[in-house]
């Protein structure tokens, strides 16, 4: 019997170890599935052109990016040879060794002059501030909002709102007018709804949405270098965005309780919203008719101002990184070299992808491209993201739990959910030994 | 036992002539099936209960530290971990009644001789067999407020199943009962039929109500396979995790697998997810043992 045993196991020894051929001339790239990641296979193929070495972007669903990646990370897999990863995994990518360090290349290209600040901060960078990169910027990202221009300049609409509010209709600069607004549109009655936010508490949707409230408002999650949560993430101006954000939801279509990107750009292409918040990588749909009958009565506007005067918005987007267990790293290494060059970065954002780089960000030719693309640069410049540390999925998984009720629900008082997150963060934190207390 | 063990070859069959044994007959057919099971049941289960009592990372390099009880006690002082039991039990006893009621009362009105009765029995048993995250796709369109076709058909309004942290719990077991109800009725009209004739003729030669016949004779004699069902259905409801995930977020849905799920491969937590799993599963053992004590004293009836 044990003989027998040992040979069906060298079986299956010999099975999966036949299954690990590797392959030189080509190199596979995983991102989630959205538009950009087809842009980028448009981008691989000139390379293919180039060089002849065949990039294959590799694509899955939104909700499953996350785990499928680092299964494979986990797994020491080399399925992949570089990963467009989100820019909250990097702590936890480089400190387990998922990542290779691209210190050396960044210094060599000085990619921290050449891409946008924010870009090499939140993308490349970890720890904070410690001068180690793990990824070149590739698709930079962050929240704006788009509207319904032609609702907006309906002389009707702007007379009844002046007489209202007392100031002009116009695109909201200020929190304050964006709630404005928002409730002016507000008919249920007529199924027009004010305004559409991201309130999916399954991933990071929820968060961002409020991220883009609190940020705006002057304050922050976390001091990032030294942990400190209580005081800043219960603080009283982040007491005020939530009341704002849970006051915004009030004005959003009914049973818009589990939405993100796909719903808030629905929001616009059905008509159904005044005002809607999203990434800037989904406005393509919005000005393409064939996606949306909108299109032509459709603005966009960048994250309004907090009451303080403090205007950032919430940073998506994604670096490219290469995988440790890849066994194409230097073939890897060279796609990038490759990525970085301005040309190739000026196609890059020609083909619809949204560059970090500085020179292409900053040329009128780029800013005149489409009608969002200036509000994209400028938002570019004033981004802050969420915790990069290894436990950030804990620290999400907390966010969402303590402020959807209060969202979603009303349950309770924003300042007992962010009092209570900050005492889970506070938690966690010392489980992991970042805190002592 | 009815059935006689075949102890012996038949010494003129194809294997006795090759020269095999009884016992390497046996061997080949029951070893492969041991080995299966070991290697993929029994071993992982005894290697994930290793790391429930450490705090390995599956995500990290660093080592698994020995922690001792230390996630047990954790999860069991979790309000949200408690939250999320209560919420899955709530879904078992609306979802699992629910089934019963609607899959043996179809079972009681297909039990008699109607035309086209086997069509219509395969027919009903069309829910049962699509994929659950096809089911919730669909029923999160015919559930949503703006274009659903159940508000439209009710005359609701713009009534939020799904978004309504108190009725979503429900949609999710309504779903359920739509999908599952004919499975309780498979199991209840086989024994529906098995139940003998002349009970029903004694019955009402002694003028038994209708109401006393199915307390006295249906219900006593299809318990057993009743119970069977409750069984699998009270397993698989606890064990829920496709169709609550993918029709709604709402925390008051949060089923005790979704939770699991995220500790395992959101958080990778994977040392305290593996205590959790065991928790699990401990208790799907008890109750389990409940129902099957209970399916053997129906038995000896």
């Amino acid at each position: 019997m044990r003989s027998k045993l040992t040979g069906m196991l060298a079986g299956i020894a010999m099975t999966l170890a036949s299954g690990t051929a590797a392959y030189s001339q080509e190199l596979t790239i995983f991102w989630a599935e959205w538009d950009p990641a087809n842009y980028l296979q448009e981008l691989a193929n000139i390379y293919e052109a180039e060089t002849g070495v065949k990039v294959t972007v590799e694509t899955t669903p939104w909700s499953d990016f996350q785990t499928k990646a680092f299964t494979e990370f986990n797994a020491k897999g080399s399925a992949y040879d570089m990963v467009v990863g989100d820019s909250q995994w990097i702590g936890a990518a480089s400190e387990a060794g998922h990542y290779v360090d691209l210190t050396e290349f960044f210094n060599k290209y000085k990619l921290n002059e050449t891409m946008a600040p924010a870009t090499v901060k939140y993308y490349a960078e970890y720890p904070s501030n410690s001068g180690k990169y793990w990824s070149v910027p590739a698709e930079g990202d962050a929240v704006g909002w788009s509207y319904r221009k032609d609702w907006f300049e309906d002389p009707k609409e702007m007379e009844a709102f002046k007489a209202k509010y007392g100031y002009d209709l116009a695109p909201p600069k200020t929190w304050a007018e964006l709630r404005d607004i928002a409730e002016f549109f507000h008919r249920p009655d007529e199924k027009r709804y004010g305004i559409a936010i991201y309130t999916d508490n399954s991933y990071d949707a929820l968060v961002m949405g409020v991220e883009n409230a609190i940020f705006s408002y002057g304050g922050e999650l976390g001091d990032y270098a030294t942990y400190k949560v209580d005081g800043i993430i219960n603080s009283e101006q982040n007491v005020k965005a939530l009341e704002m954000y849970r006051e915004l939801y009030g004005f959003t279509p009914p049973g818009w309780a589990k939405t993100f990107f796909a719903e808030d750009n629905q929001a616009i292409t059905e008509g159904l919203a005044a005002m809607s918040m999203n990434y800037f990588a989904f406005f393509p749909a919005l000005v393409n008719e064939a996606s949306n009958p909108n299109a032509k009565g459709t603005g966009f506007f960048a994250n309004p101002a907090g009451p303080g005067g403090e205007q950032f918005a919430a940073l998506g987007g994604q670096g490219i990184s290469v995988v440790s267990y890849s066994e194409n790293k230097e073939e890897s290494m060279k796609f990038l070299e490759w990525f970085i060059k301005d040309e190739t970065q000026k196609k890059w954002a020609e083909l619809g992808g949204y560059t970090a780089n500085k020179a292409v960000l900053e040329s009128e030719e780029f800013q005149n491209a489409t009608p969002y693309n200036k509000a994209f640069y400028e938002t570019m410049f004033k981004v802050k993201d969420f915790w990069a540390t290894p436990e950030y999925a804990e620290l999400l998984i907390q966010m969402n739990q303590r402020l959807y009720p209060y969202v979603t629900a009303g349950e309770g008082t924003a300042k007992e959910a962010l009092d209570s997150l900050a005492a889970d963060w506070n938690a966690t934190f010392k489980k992991y030994n970042r805190v002592q207390q | 036992m009815a059935t006689a063990v075949i102890e012996t070859l038949d010494p003129k069959s194809r294997a006795a002539s090759r020269g095999m044994s009884d016992i390497a007959i046996r061997n080949l057919f029951i070893i492969p099936t041991i080995a299966f099971l070991i290697i993929f049941n029994i071993f992982p289960l005894l290697y994930s209960l290793g790391y429930s009592f450490t705090d390995f990372r599956a995500s990290t390099n660093a080592p698994a530290n020995f922690v001792g009880l230390q996630n047990y006690r954790e999860l069991l002082n979790d309000p949200f971990i408690w939250t999320n039991f209560s919420i899955t039990a709530k879904y078992v006893i609306v979802s699992v009644t629910g089934q019963v009621v609607v899959g043996f009362g179809v079972a009681l009105l297909l039990n008699r001789d109607i035309p086209f009765k086997g069509l219509i029995t395969t027919l009903l048993l069309l829910p049962m067999m699509l994929s659950m995250a096809v089911v919730g796709l669909f029923w999160k369109l015919l559930y949503d407020p703006s274009f659903g076709i159940i508000n439209h058909v009710l005359g609701l309004g713009t009534f939020e199943w799904l978004s309504n942290a108190d009725m979503a719990l429900y949609a999710v077991a309504i779903t359920d009962i739509w999908m599952w109800s004919p499975f309780v009725m498979l199991l209840s009209l086989a024994g529906l039929s098995a139940v003998p004739k002349h009970l029903y003729e004694a019955a009402a030669i002694d003028r038994a109500g209708s109401l006393y016949t199915f307390f006295r004779i249906t219900l006593p004699l299809v318990a057993p396979i009743l119970m069977i069902a409750i069984i699998f259905r009270t397993m698989e409801a606890f064990k829920t995790f496709d169709l609550a995930y993918i029709l709604t977020s709402q925390p008051t849905t949060e089923v005790i697998s979704i939770r699991l799920y995220k500790m395992a491969f959101q958080e990778w937590q994977t040392g305290r997810s593996s205590a959790l799993a065991y928790i699990v599963l401990i208790m799907i053992l008890a109750i389990t043992n409940i129902y099957v004590k209970y399916l053997n004293k129906v038995k000896e009836r």
